[in-house]
């Protein structure tokens, strides 16, 4: 128990966040009316996902430099675990964009961009299973890796910030600035980034634990 | 415990506040109180999903020794 606290803190945090997002105070704003508490729920999953994605390439790197298996063990995992979080983001945000947007999937330069990075991950997760030889496989995978994630930020992060894009942060108006979020949700906010990273990296950790068991029962059979 | 009826009263008379301009906002529901059903069953699955994560955890640790 003395080494889970983290995870606890993660739960309660996450908890704490849907009482306090559902119940708590929000601006009235057109069009948005209560859907502006998704930003509570939404947006910590592309969070979760880019800490994810950010342990994975700092593993990448780590295997390049050791040639220890188990660091690409952990990038791959930290990869499925991000994908599936950047799933969650992706249907949120469609269910989101019809009520708001009106249309699940509207012409926007943030979500064609977030295709092509969701794209360039499931390719990661195929080109290493198409790979037999596994030392080969962990080097291919990693160089992979370490080109994909600032291409996934430019993608994500930057190119939409320099044109019009639907989402908040872009076409001259900063994220998350006063129009968007007021000071009573900000604290909600973080609180839910916080604790989804924690339960992200949580899931990834278990996710690595039994890759390495399934791992050693391979070598050993 | 005191303490957080007082925050969920605070948390309710502000969007009461909130409410008195002209968008439609779901304060109805929430005034007549049946929100709360929805967080309760929102934190149950939430709990039951993080109890689920513990006792995953528990079974790895037990097949790494």
């Amino acid at each position: 128990m003395r080494k889970s606290w983290w995870k606890i803190l993660g739960l309660v945090m996450v908890a704490s966040a849907i009482v306090g997002g559902l119940l708590g105070p929000v601006p009235v704003l057109p069009i948005l009316h209560e859907t502006i508490r998704n930003v509570y729920f939404h947006v910590p999953m592309w969070f979760a996902m880019l800490t994810l994605y950010l342990i994975s390439v700092i593993f990448s790197v780590k295997y390049l430099n050791s040639g220890k298996i188990e660091h690409d063990l952990l990038a791959v995992e930290a990869v499925n675990t991000g994908v599936m979080f950047c799933a969650m983001g992706l249907f949120t945000g469609m269910l989101w964009a019809n009520i708001t947007w009106g249309e699940p999937w509207p012409n926007d330069p943030k979500l064609n961009g977030s295709a092509i990075a969701t794209l360039m991950y499931l390719a990661y997760l195929v080109l290493r299973n198409a790979l037999e030889e596994e030392q080969k496989r962990a080097k291919i995978a990693a160089v992979y890796n370490i080109f994909a994630f600032p291409v996934m930020i430019v993608l994500l992060y930057i190119l939409p910030k320099m044109t019009d894009s639907l989402h908040p942060g872009s076409g001259g108006n900063g994220t998350f600035g006063d129009l968007d979020m007021n000071n009573h949700m900000r604290p909600v906010f973080y609180t839910s980034v916080i604790g989804w990273i924690l339960i992200g990296v949580w899931v990834f950790t278990l996710r690595y634990r039994l890759r390495l068991l399934e791992n050693k029962k391979n070598q050993i059979s | 415990m005191k303490n957080s009826i007082a925050a969920l009263f605070l948390f309710l008379s502000s969007n009461v506040l909130f409410a008195q301009e002209e968008i439609d906002m779901a304060t109805g529901l929430r005034s007549s109180g049946k929100i709360y059903v929805v967080v309760l069953v929102l934190l149950t699955i939430f709990a039951v999903l993080g109890l689920s994560l513990f006792l995953l955890d528990r079974r790895i640790k037990k097949l790494e020794k």
